[in-house]
């Protein structure tokens, strides 16, 4: 990736510029923003001001520091699910293409029952019994749930990239086969993989908050799904003074969507030689 | 030139389709010796490319061998290619005998450094000193007239065809094979680029020292680079000999066809004249001599059975009850 990449692609340098921004927010910010704690009652809802740049919530807290503290673990949640699911959709995706006949229908087969369970119902049942008290533990859950549809698209990507004139080549010159998936295959779909990567980080986004919302996760630590949540049932958006107090959660968290999506625009370009320069 | 390298009995090989089985090869005898070049001549369909792949083992999984062997001669003792176990077959492509594809411009990874391409061929049959591989790689870019350190750190798509099939020809040497198949080596490259390899080919032989096999239906490259050439049709050979024999006195209705499709530079403006018909249906071949519908030396006893390799001299034979009555073109400045 080099300075032209990024100047052709203003929507994608944007993307990153704004995901590596809230990255180093909800990172470093936790280190030098104190999380504010105290009740206040003279300051409920506030509105925005210079002490309190997103105003205040129901108990006089500021709602900046609460910004600033509640993404890590939704981020790393989103990272680890992403990093699960598209681990399982490439290795599975790639076996059953090249092993072809019984391997590959009974992959599929596999994959197409996990395709037919309706997600959001199955995390609410597991959430009950499970309770998920522990990120990690939410984020595997969230990751074995959602490989299959990429497992499709990725068995049907090297089903046609294993046709290549490339790979035959390599055959003549006696690269074995696992050779041949992750050397030869794999880097030519790695630009897809990656943009998969980064859209099922949207969704496991989308997943957490929907969960914490609807009140299925334990509503410890703090969490942007976790501030919606309370200025929901606190009634913050009925009152045109707390409404900054959930929006802010929201805003930031379309922000994160909207920054990942925009960011995998400049990946086919990093990930592919011919796209490099010229 | 009479310590045989790939030897091959009696092969025949066919495909399974919708429509029956195409016989792609019919019991085919062929011996490629030490330092030799062997031209492989014919239309599509003749089963060249078949026979090519079979002697690498990368038929396509609808391909059957009914009958035959491939053996490979190595330290004394034939080795059955086609039944290598897994592992074997993998050391022997490459090591052994190594091919050159026709789409030698898009048989380079889009994605990997010409570098690395090298890199890992060496790797995966066990040269693990990178400098050594190194300077292998540059030896050979050199003495295919390529700028080792600019070709190196390139994607293929920075180079131009004749740069990437050269490329090609050095990772085929790479391993320094005995035997290198080429299957149409110059078919997608100008006609200078073709002029080029042609003679790399020739001095990368005698450099490296390796026997070579290789398909076309360009007879000038044929009639230039190889010692012995034969035709095929309908999946068979039909006529084997000394590349001049077969040029300046074919035996075979068959071949003095595939001469009189070509024009000459030098003398008389003479009409090109093709061979009527076409390539017979593999799936239901015609009785006898698959050639006869064709052949103008056709008669009766051609549509009864079909004929062997017949001997005309001593390494030259053709498939022709009458092969004392066919006579060639006047072709003496084909190439």
């Amino acid at each position: 990736m080099n300075w032209t990449t990024l100047k052709r692609n203003p929507g994608g340098a944007l993307g990153l510029a704004g995901f590596l921004a809230i990255v180093l927010l909800v990172i470093v910010g936790p280190l030098v923003v104190p999380l504010d704690t105290s009740t206040r009652l003279d300051q409920i809802y506030a509105a925005p001001s210079r002490a309190h740049p997103f105003g205040t919530d129901n108990q006089g807290r500021d709602v900046f520091s609460q910004i600033v503290h509640g993404g890590k673990d939704l981020l790393w949640v989103a990272t680890l699910a992403a990093g699960i699911s598209t681990s399982i959709a490439v290795a599975l995706g790639s076996i059953s293409a090249v092993a072809g006949g019984h391997v590959d229908n009974a992959l599929m087969t596999v994959t197409d029952v996990v395709l037919t369970v309706p997600h959001f119902p199955l995390l609410a049942v597991l959430a009950g019994v499970l309770q998920f008290r522990s990120q990690t533990l939410l984020a595997i859950i969230l990751g074995v749930l959602s490989w299959p549809a990429l497992t499709r698209a990725v068995r049907a990507q090297v089903l046609s990239l294993k046709e290549r004139d490339f790979v035959e080549a390599a055959t003549a010159l006696g690269l074995g086969r696992g050779h041949i998936i992750v050397r030869e295959i794999l880097p030519n779909m790695r630009s897809y993989v990656a943009i998969s990567f980064v859209l099922a980080m949207t969704q496991a986004i989308y997943a957490q908050v929907g969960l914490v919302f609807l009140g299925l996760v334990p509503l410890s630590g703090q969490n942007w799904g976790v501030m919606i949540q309370y200025g929901w049932t606190r009634g913050a958006i009925f009152h045109k003074s707390s409404v900054y107090s959930i929006l802010a959660p929201i805003m930031a968290i379309v922000l994160l969507k909207l920054s990942l999506v925009s960011m995998a625009r400049i990946f086919d370009e990093i990930f592919n030689p011919r796209l490099q320069e010229g | 030139m009479t310590e045989s390298l790939v030897s091959i009995r009696d092969l025949s090989i066919a495909y399974r389709g919708r429509g029956g089985t195409a016989q792609a090869l019919r019991e085919v005898n062929l011996d490629l010796y030490r330092d030799e070049t062997l031209g492989l001549i014919g239309e599509s369909g003749s089963g060249k490319t078949t026979l090519a792949l079979a002697i690498l083992r990368m038929l396509p999984p609808a391909a059957h061998v009914p009958q035959g062997q491939i053996l490979y001669h190595q330290d004394g003792r034939a080795v059955d290619v086609l039944s290598l176990d897994a592992e074997r077959l993998r050391r022997y492509r490459g090591e052994q005998v190594a091919m050159v594809f026709q789409s030698a411009l898009s048989s380079l990874n889009p994605v990997l450094r010409i570098w690395d391409q090298f890199l890992d061929t060496a790797r995966a049959h066990g040269e693990t000193d990178q400098a050594k591989i190194r300077a292998r790689t540059r030896d050979l870019l050199s003495h295919l007239q390529l700028e080792p350190e600019r070709v190196l750190s390139a994607f293929p798509h920075e180079l131009s065809g004749g740069m990437r099939q050269r490329v090609m020809l050095a990772l085929a040497l790479l391993l320094r094979p005995r035997v290198v198949v080429l299957d149409e080596p110059t078919t997608a490259l100008d006609i200078l680029t073709q002029r080029t390899i042609i003679d790399l080919l020739r001095s990368l032989r005698q450099e490296f020292g390796f026997s070579m096999m290789f398909i076309s239906h360009d007879l000038s490259l044929a009639a230039e680079l190889a010692d012995r050439v034969a035709t095929m049709y309908a999946g068979r050979i039909v006529e084997i000999g000394r590349t001049d024999e077969l040029f300046y006195e074919p035996r075979h209705p068959y071949t003095v066809g595939l001469l009189q499709a070509v024009p000459t530079i030098h003398g008389d403006h003479r009409t090109l004249q093709s061979i009527p018909g076409s390539p017979p249906d593999l799936q239901r071949l015609p009785p006898g001599c698959p050639f006869h519908p064709r052949c103008p030396y056709a008669r009766p006893a051609c549509a009864e059975a079909e004929p062997d390799l017949l001997r005309i001299s001593d390494g030259h034979r053709s498939a022709c009850f009458f092969w004392d009555e066919v006579r060639g073109p006047d072709v003496g400045k084909i190439a």
